[in-house]
């Protein structure tokens, strides 16, 4: 299916319930369907965004997301007033984590989410500041074998 | 292996399933208390046995196309759970085995892992 114009999602996630963490990316996962997406972009989606909410619950109290279905790709804004991130890439390594043990019994806190993210969209960028916040924008482009075709 | 076939093999209840989806051809499974793991290391699985008791797990579920949760160690959901799992369409089973029986049981039965 085609898309014509670019259709936009907004949410608030609360950061003081762990047990609707996940509503903003179910959310939108009904809505790829909805649009017609191939069954592995909308997974794409689903994990990175999923990731990004559950980090944003666990670590920052909560944020916003902003979703964007354009015709040529999925574009996400996640973005939190939490305590930031000191070191970027060592927070983006496989198994590094500063989740508490209490959301590891949770089934998470395995420090495999923002790998995760970066492994499931093609673009990504993280913009953090100590004591102010952390943006995560994400983009899965949803035509990428008509691109590599032509 | 139908999700009717798990029932059996495990001796396990069913918590919510349709009659259609107990017919449900399933080939790959996975096992893991951890759902930071099967995010990052599942793919393509239809099945996931797990022992963590939480809506999350219906979730990760729901984000990752798998159509069938076993509860092992006979936990069980709250009906909070099941209602997003019905909502989902996910089949929701608990059997008393434990972990590595449950996916041994299964295994020996034909199902496979098949994580990256």
């Amino acid at each position: 299916m085609k898309m014509s114009q670019t259709i936009s999602f907004h949410y608030d996630v609360p950061g003081d319930d762990f047990t609707r963490a996940g509503e903003a990316s179910s959310s939108i996962k009904k809505a790829l369907k909805q649009v017609g997406l191939a069954p592995d972009i909308i997974r794409n989606v689903a994990i990175a965004m999923y990731e990004g909410e559950i980090n944003m619950v666990i670590h920052a109290g909560g944020g916003q997301i902003d979703v964007d279905i354009a015709p040529d790709a999925v574009r996400m804004v996640l973005k939190d007033q939490g305590p930031g991130i000191q070191d970027i890439s060592l927070a983006m390594q496989a198994g590094w984590s500063t989740a508490p043990d209490d959301v590891r019994s949770l089934g998470f806190g395995a420090g495999m989410g923002l790998p995760n993210m970066k492994k499931y969209t093609d673009e990504m960028k993280i913009e953090s500041t100590v004591g102010v916040g952390t943006t995560v924008s994400m983009t899965v482009f949803t035509h990428p074998q008509e691109e590599a075709v032509s | 292996m139908t999700i009717q076939d798990i029932k059996n093999i495990l001796h396990a209840e069913i918590l919510w399933a349709d009659e259609e989806m107990l017919s449900h051809e399933v080939h790959t499974a996975c096992g893991s208390d951890m759902m930071s793991d099967v995010l990052a290391f599942v793919k393509d699985q239809a099945v996931l046995l797990t022992g963590l008791v939480n809506p999350q797990v219906i979730r990760t579920a729901e984000m990752m196309d798998i159509v069938c949760i076993v509860f092992v160690r006979g936990k069980m959901p709250d009906p909070s759970m099941i209602g997003l799992a019905e909502e989902r369409g996910i089949a929701l089973l608990s059997c008393g085995q434990r972990m590595f029986t449950a996916c041994g049981l299964l295994y020996e039965n034909g199902l496979r892992g098949g994580c990256e």
